[in-house]
């Protein structure tokens, strides 16, 4: 890879990249099962070069912000680099939000550029909102023939001839805002410099190297701080290639893998979930025989890699299980939320790694990560290269608030020197995330700051620490409020507390005798003051972010409409 | 070329049959999370299955801020 220390913007290391490696696929985008695009570094650099002299031409200076809001695709990748070759700010918004969330964000982020796929701006401006967009200039891609662009030119006629020059900024200087989704509250915009992402690039590829060849899957979206680093900046300055999937269907998510023999891949913990389950689910339909011969191998391969992975031995001993990932996969990056330990621990068994990590928006992309030295699936590994990590205040068992300094870090959020020092007190940031060191230094999480409950005796409980005893649960997803925060009081010592958990069933199934029963059984394995005192049955899926966090103030806010504490029955 | 209404019903029975849920439960302007009971991933199976029904192709992105089935049947008319 390149040596990032030489460079002091990402427009910078990434022109060099284009030059270092011109013949190396970097960019390859599907629709289904057709492949739209196959870009080397060097056709990258050919597409890149007209837009970025259009861009000059327009006036887009150093320091201009330009955001960008479309699925992942190429020419979000192509865009982004040409706003950083130009100089300009990236704000990536998420495609996910409404058209009046992204327009409050453009009003919020000044951003004078805009770069939008089609079917977005078309809501943009059927919003009521539309005539407040401050933006001068739009580029729309994949417009239909015969469209209104209601003033918006076209992505790919947006061009212009001869040699843009690169805009020299400093590590300093902003290269990202970035809107900071949380699970619940005003979104946020993280100011991130040049330096951040550098430092934080060169941190992740010391641990998880990429190099010409590799192969990331691109599933998260790439305005998401995991994707937008490990699924553009770090491969482009390895000379590796990123997959881009137009669809996010299952059927062509699995045939892509094979396809584009995938070496690393990100994914939200829901979507892991669903992949043990869709495997399990395989390895039941196995005739007898051969299932048993499958666990006796996934059992010596377990054996086998207690240490470390072995994943050319892995994928000798359980072909069929590699076949169907591709063959080439080497791991799945996992993070976002809490991670279930045991269905990491399945895909290790089956000898593909998992490493779980923690990080947040305002520390560019992630604090903590496992290195796999040995697999932990009970922890969010160590901190990075660079990272220091502590944990201030600690109760009487080492949980504390997870405090971060680093060069990753955030300078500030946009416009709010208020929030920025109540979240960057003396150079750390606090992230509001409670956790522990444990005896190798590896950090465990608990939750959240302001979702802690303090019992009548004074202990801290957390109701994400409570969750990860019913893990498995035969449940569609569940979550455990303190019943005084879901139907507040009106005096105090009015209510005593209970702790409950709802639950969201599958459809048709019901919360029989069998169900009740695994509930019981695990509340009774947690300590009497973490016990559930009740349950409750909610009838609609739980609100959750673009990164698929549940919204826990939204949830708890319309279960305190619906009805009273009656509604809970007693465990 | 059927009517909007047409595609609409059509859908509604696509998706009572796929989900099995009682036909006459849906109505045009039911939430179809709700009432089929399906997170986002099951609705890109349903994508899947109006596209083999009607013969088109609907990205992905035609779902987005969709929950009803009475915008879904315009989304599907306007590519029939």
């Amino acid at each position: 890879m390149l040596d990032l220390r030489q460079y002091t913007s990402l427009g910078a290391a990434l022109t060099a990249a284009l030059e270092r490696w011109p013949s190396e696929t970097c960019l390859i985008e599907a629709d289904r099962d057709r492949e739209k695009v196959r870009l080397t570094y060097s056709d990258f650099k050919e597409t890149a070069r007209p837009l970025c002299r259009a861009l000059e031409d327009a006036d887009f200076k150093a320091g201009d912000r330009a955001a960008i809001i479309m699925t992942n695709q190429s020419k979000w990748l192509i865009s982004a680099y040409c706003i950083f070759f130009c100089g300009g700010v990236l704000v990536p918004l998420d495609y996910k939000l409404s058209a009046a969330e992204h327009l409050q964000l453009l009003a919020h982020s000044k951003a004078r550029f805009l770069i939008v796929e089609y079917y977005l701006w078309r809501a943009i401006t059927q919003s009521p909102e539309f005539s407040k967009l401050a933006a001068e200039i739009v580029l729309v891609t994949e417009a239909p023939v015969g469209v209104d662009l209601h003033g918006a030119y076209r992505w790919e006629e947006f061009r212009r001839k001869g040699e843009p020059r690169l805009v020299a900024r400093q590590r300093e200087d902003t290269a990202c805002i970035v809107y900071s989704s949380g699970t619940g509250g005003r979104p946020k915009g993280c100011v991130l410099t040049h330096d951040a992402y550098l430092e934080q690039c060169a941190a992740l590829t010391a641990w998880y190297p990429f190099w010409p060849g590799v192969r990331y899957l691109s599933i998260l979206p790439t305005n998401h701080a995991i994707d937008f680093m490990v699924g553009f900046i770090g491969p482009f300055v390895c000379g590796a290639c990123v997959v881009h999937l137009r669809t996010l269907r299952p059927e062509f998510v699995r045939d892509a893998f094979v396809r584009y023999r995938i070496t690393y891949v990100s994914l939200v913990p829901m979507v892991l979930k669903n992949l043990e389950r869709g495997l399990r689910a395989k390895f039941d339909e196995l005739p007898k025989k051969k299932r048993w011969v499958l666990n006796r191998l996934i059992g010596l391969n377990k054996a086998l890699t207690r240490g470390r992975p072995h994943v050319a031995l892995s994928r000798r001993l359980l072909p069929q299980v590699h076949k169907a990932f591709g063959g080439e996969l080497l791991a799945l990056i996992v993070g976002g939320a809490f991670t279930d330990p045991a269905t990491m621990q399945f895909f290790y068994d089956l000898g593909i790694p998992v490493t779980c990590g923690y990080g947040l928006t305002e520390a560019c992309t992630a604090v903590t990560l496992n290195d796999l030295k040995p697999f932990r699936p009970d922890t969010v590994g160590k901190p990075l290269p660079g990272s220091e990590v502590r944990i201030l205040n600690p109760d009487s068992d080492g949980i504390g608030e997870v405090a971060v300094r680093s060069r990753a870090v955030m300078s500030h959020y946009l416009d709010d020197p208020e929030l920025t020092a109540q979240t960057i007190v003396e150079g750390w940031l606090l992230t509001g995330d409670l956790g522990r060191f444990e005896t190798h230094g590896h950090l465990q999480l608990f939750g959240r700051k302001k979702n802690m409950i303090v019992t009548e005796g004074g202990k801290n409980i957390y109701p994400e620490d409570i969750e990860s005893m019913f893990d498995g649960l035969p449940a569609k997803e569940f979550c455990v409020f303190a019943a005084n925060y879901l139907w507040p009081p009106k005096s105090l010592g009015e209510n005593k507390e209970m702790l409950v958990l709802v639950i969201r069933l599958e459809q048709g199934q019901q919360f029989d005798e069998r169900l009740r029963a695994e509930v019981e059984a695990r509340n009774r394995r947690l300590p009497d003051f973490k016990r559930l005192n009740g349950y409750l049955i909610w009838e609609t899926d739980f609100p959750r972010t673009a990164s698929l966090k549940i919204k826990r103030g939204e949830l708890a806010t319309n279960i305190g409409k619906s009805g009273g504490r009656t509604a809970v029955v007693e465990i | 070329m059927p009517t909007t209404d047409q595609t609409l019903d059509e859908i509604l029975s696509l998706a009572a049959t796929h989900f099995k849920v009682p036909r006459e439960k849906l109505t045009p302007d039911d939430d179809f999370f709700k009432m089929l009971a399906i997170d986002s991933l099951q609705a890109l199976d349903l994508l899947t299955r109006l596209e083999q029904h009607f013969r088109i192709e609907l990205p992905d992105y035609e779902l987005q801020g969709v929950s009803d089935f009475r915008t879904l049947a315009q989304r599907i008319q306007s590519r029939l």
